[in-house]
């Protein structure tokens, strides 16, 4: 069986439940393209990631279009780290965090000299912002310019 | 990284890496480290090799023998929580420790 097509599935969900069409952001023009400039060992790694993630004691995300972020330290115990969401189901997320916010994974990817480092904080937000003008002024151009100072390399991003 | 391929395909960002797995897991399985790490090498490598803007690997992971997850993900019917616009913690200790954070939040619980 091939991939699933989310879209034509949202699509026929809302028509079912009443709801306006939801206006998917269709890009057309050539994707913005920058070539890495030297091989990922030496690279310094950035990550932001939709899943809802914060870090207990942080204030969580609420579910209509949140477009805040959390920082969270590169370095923090994955035990520590908390999800929410409304959009998927989070029952693995809750138990091993790295489902959607690989910390641990690019943690031992720096260990064993596959990337170079990584950016001392990562970024999380919570996904299903409806609007996508908000992303686009708001969200993006904010953690683009974190990812600047921060002096990486490349960035990962994980949607949900 | 994506496990939505065709909502990638429309926003069409410069590279991407798809792992055909269900959604909340597009970084792998829980308490799978080895397959974890597999993942991720896998996806990073295409900052090295993909060359063309708006490439899209395809992963070569398997969530499962059986594809029934796929059906599930058809399934009629909106399974989302309701929208509130106040905070939703993991859990009421959270929810307490954000309270008497510094400088000291609102009561949110």
């Amino acid at each position: 069986m091939g991939p699933v097509d989310y879209i034509p599935r949202i699509r026929d969900n809302y028509a079912r439940l009443g709801y306006k069409a939801y206006n998917w952001v269709v890009n057309r023009d050539t994707a913005p393209w920058a070539p890495l400039r030297k091989p990922l060992s030496k690279c310094r790694l950035g990550l932001a990631a939709s899943g809802g993630i914060y870090v207990a004691g942080q204030v969580a995300f609420h579910y209509k279009d949140d477009t805040s972020h959390r920082e969270i330290p590169t370095y923090v115990d994955a035990k520590v780290l908390r999800a929410t969401h409304f959009a998927y189901d989070l029952s693995d997320a809750r138990t091993d965090p790295n489902v959607v916010f690989p910390i641990d994974t690019l943690r031992r990817l720096v260990r064993e000299g596959f990337l170079g480092g990584l950016a001392s904080r990562f970024y999380t937000f919570m996904g299903g912002i409806y609007s996508s003008r908000r992303v686009i002024e708001d969200l993006a151009p904010r953690l683009t310019s974190r990812f600047l100072e921060d002096g990486v390399d490349a960035v990962l991003l994980v949607p949900v | 990284m994506t496990s939505a391929r065709d909502i990638t395909r429309a926003c069409n960002p410069p590279r991407a890496a798809f792992l055909d797995f269900p959604l909340g897991h597009t970084t792998g399985k829980p308490h799978a480290p080895d397959l974890q790490r597999r993942i991720l090498v896998e996806a990073l490598s295409s900052f090295e090799t993909l060359t063309v803007p708006g490439s899209m690997k395809e992963l070569p992971f398997r969530w499962s023998e059986d594809e029934e997850w796929k059906a599930k993900a058809f399934a009629e019917g909106d399974d989302r929580t309701p929208r509130h616009d106040t905070p939703q913690f993991q859990d009421e200790e959270d929810c307490r420790r954000a309270n008497v954070g510094d400088p000291p939040s609102l009561p949110f619980c």
